[in-house]
């Protein structure tokens, strides 16, 4: 499934600084097929992420979001529970590319404390821009690059690979 | 001519371009790529089928069984099992199964050289860096998109300079001074290289090198990195590797653009201990105050090799484990153990109540023996103190030198080692 990157519309969940992908992908579910593992994501900091996120809901982190362990079910977990993105001050750059390379957006986005948990957003990530419909705010974040755009626009690095390979 | 920094000379011959600068894109040649049994086959393979090619060149290819091992359920068995099965099937020669931790397994073989450029599906890839490689960890996606093409897209990071004056003390290590790092860095260090230089560095023998590179990790850095010299040579050539002394030739010009330059007083650092939930949380040992644990873990790449355990046995000789405490000992590697058996390290740490569990990662991401329940408290010698990330979402993980998880094993506490060493 093609990432969508303008108008992308849901609510906000709101962590802190260093969610590492222990908290996103624990341990002691690595061994279990994904959507079982996903139930267990962010359980051990709010119990009630798994079963309330919605299709198309944002995170909004801080510094490092995703740092730790280079296992990409942190990202996927969030992708197969509906984020549509992830806004955070400092992604950790594993986890970044990791996203992308699944299909999930995510850019930095500086001014994440101005957004509250519940806050209703308007995101466009091809112009960087993040309105808050909740607060009547606007702030820009960062734009995704045009070279990853390709990527996310394909769905992910392996069908943006599998057309590639093919042309050739 | 221009001058350029370790990180940027190998991207520039990875890439083909002529010159590179910090925050360009390159597309680079992969020189080796190593999996291990957790984001390996078992997620690869379905997306090499999906793109219908092979692996580009299995000779690039270093696979490693480290984390499921040994099997303790039927999924674990079965993880195992595909691995072994993908390698003969693809005709990966170099397949470490059961042999010790990737990162440790990588060095001991000799399979990096100075100025290689290697990805590693496991974010403590940095490692590699001990040996002049530049080496990221990646995911298994992007890994996957490396077998099929033999290429990936590279930022060229910025340098920062990381430069440990003076010596050591007596009881302080490596892990003493990223622990240190972790807090007077930060761990938000993204995208950069991090190079270790001075004298402190140069004095430590390659699997102490190995420490600084391996937790670049946790400074968020892209990877770490260490200049070759002649140590780095020596060992590389008692692993059985081919090396020429022009490999030496790797590293940053006098004159390139590092982004900054930090230095510390290694002759001034003390035993560092991180506090629950982040490595970054640390402080000296004699800050922490009374902390009652319920067990000692000595394992992972960054905390039982060779010299991890015998820095364990200098302070457990003649000692006992206190009787409320679990002392346990994952040795980083098969030739680890096969060298702290014939050394009498093992005699001494079992002799003082240690315990020892299966070669491998162990309960570092908690998939190993010796996982934590609720509320209890541990001092160990990996990486990483992330919450719930070794049992438990209560259990409290301090980390702590080799040294020092051999002291508060034997006090029953978090202790200073320097007290307990002859």
């Amino acid at each position: 499934m093609s990432a969508k990157l303008e108008n992308l519309r849901g609510r906000a969940w709101v962590f802190g600084d260093n969610i590492d992908t222990d908290l996103l992908a624990p341990g002691h579910a690595m061994r279990k097929p994904l959507a079982e593992l996903a139930q267990h994501c962010l359980e051990a900091i709010d119990p009630q992420f798994a079963r309330s996120v919605h299709q198309g809901d944002f995170i909004v982190a801080g510094t490092g979001f995703g740092i730790g362990s280079s296992r990409e079910q942190a990202a996927q977990a969030l992708a197969h529970l509906g984020v549509g993105a992830v806004l955070a001050v400092a992604p950790a750059r594993i986890f970044y590319r990791n996203a992308i390379n699944l299909g999930l957006p995510v850019v930095r986005f500086p001014h994440a404390d101005s957004v509250r948990p519940g806050d209703d957003l308007v995101v466009d990530l091809v112009h960087g821009c993040v309105y808050n419909l909740t607060r009547n705010t606007e702030h820009d974040c960062e734009p995704v690059p045009e070279f990853l755009r390709d990527v996310l626009q394909a769905g992910g690095l392996i069908p943006h690979l599998r057309t590639r390979l093919r042309r050739q | 001519m221009s001058a350029h920094t370790l990180a940027e000379k190998i991207l520039m011959r990875a890439s083909g371009a002529a010159s590179v600068r910090a925050g360009e894109i390159v597309v680079a040649k992969v020189d080796l790529a190593m999996m291990h049994d957790s984001g390996g086959p078992r997620r690869v393979a379905p997306y090499l089928q999906q793109l219908e090619a092979k692996v580009w060149d299995p000779e690039k290819v270093v696979l490693v069984s480290d984390h499921y091992v040994p099997a303790v359920d039927p999924q674990s068995a079965a993880i195992l099992s595909l691995t072994r099965r993908w390698a003969h099937e693809n005709g990966i020669t170099r397949f470490h199964d059961m042999q010790g931790i990737c990162h440790v397994v990588l060095q001991e073989y000799a399979h990096l050289r100075p100025g290689m450029l290697v990805v590693g599906g496991d974010s403590h890839s940095p490692s590699g860096g001990a040996v002049g490689a530049f080496m990221v960890g990646i995911g298994a996606t992007e890994m996957a998109g490396v077998l099929a093409t033999g290429e990936i897209w590279l930022r060229v990071p910025e340098t920062v300079r990381v430069s440990w004056t003076g010596q050591l003390a007596a009881g302080v290590c490596a892990k003493d001074m990223m622990l240190a790092l972790c807090r007077d860095l930060g761990q938000n260090n993204d995208y950069k290289a991090i190079e270790y230089c001075g004298s402190a560095v140069t004095a430590l023998p390659m699997a102490e090198r190995f420490v600084l590179c391996n937790m670049s990790a946790e400074l968020g850095a892209k990877t770490g990195m260490i200049a070759p010299d002649e140590k780095t040579l020596a060992e590389i050539r008692a692993n059985g590797g081919d090396i020429a002394d022009s490999a030496l030739q790797w590293r940053s010009d006098e004159n390139a653009a590092i982004e900054r330059v930090v230095e510390f007083d290694a002759g001034r650092l003390a035993p560092q201990v991180a506090a629950p939930h982040s490595p970054g949380n640390s402080l000296a040992v004699d800050q922490v105050g009374r902390v009652r644990i319920d067990q000692a873990y000595i394992g992972a790449c960054t905390g039982a090799k060779l010299t991890d355990l015998q820095m364990a046995a200098q302070v457990l000789r003649g000692k006992k484990v206190a009787p409320h405490v679990r002392l346990l000992v994952a040795p980083a590697s098969l030739r680890t153990t096969q060298l702290a058996a014939a050394d009498g390290t093992l005699a001494t740490l079992t002799a003082a109540g240690a315990i020892l569990l299966p070669t491998g990662c162990g309960a570092c991401a908690g998939y190993g023996a010796g996982v934590l329940a609720e509320g209890e408290v541990c001092i160990s010698s990996t990486a990483r103190n992330f919450k719930g990330r070794m049992g438990h979402a209560t259990s409290q993980v301090y980390l702590g030198s080799p040294f020092t998880v051999a002291a508060s094993a034997v006090t029953g506490h978090v202790t200073d080692p320097r007290a307990l060493l002859h």
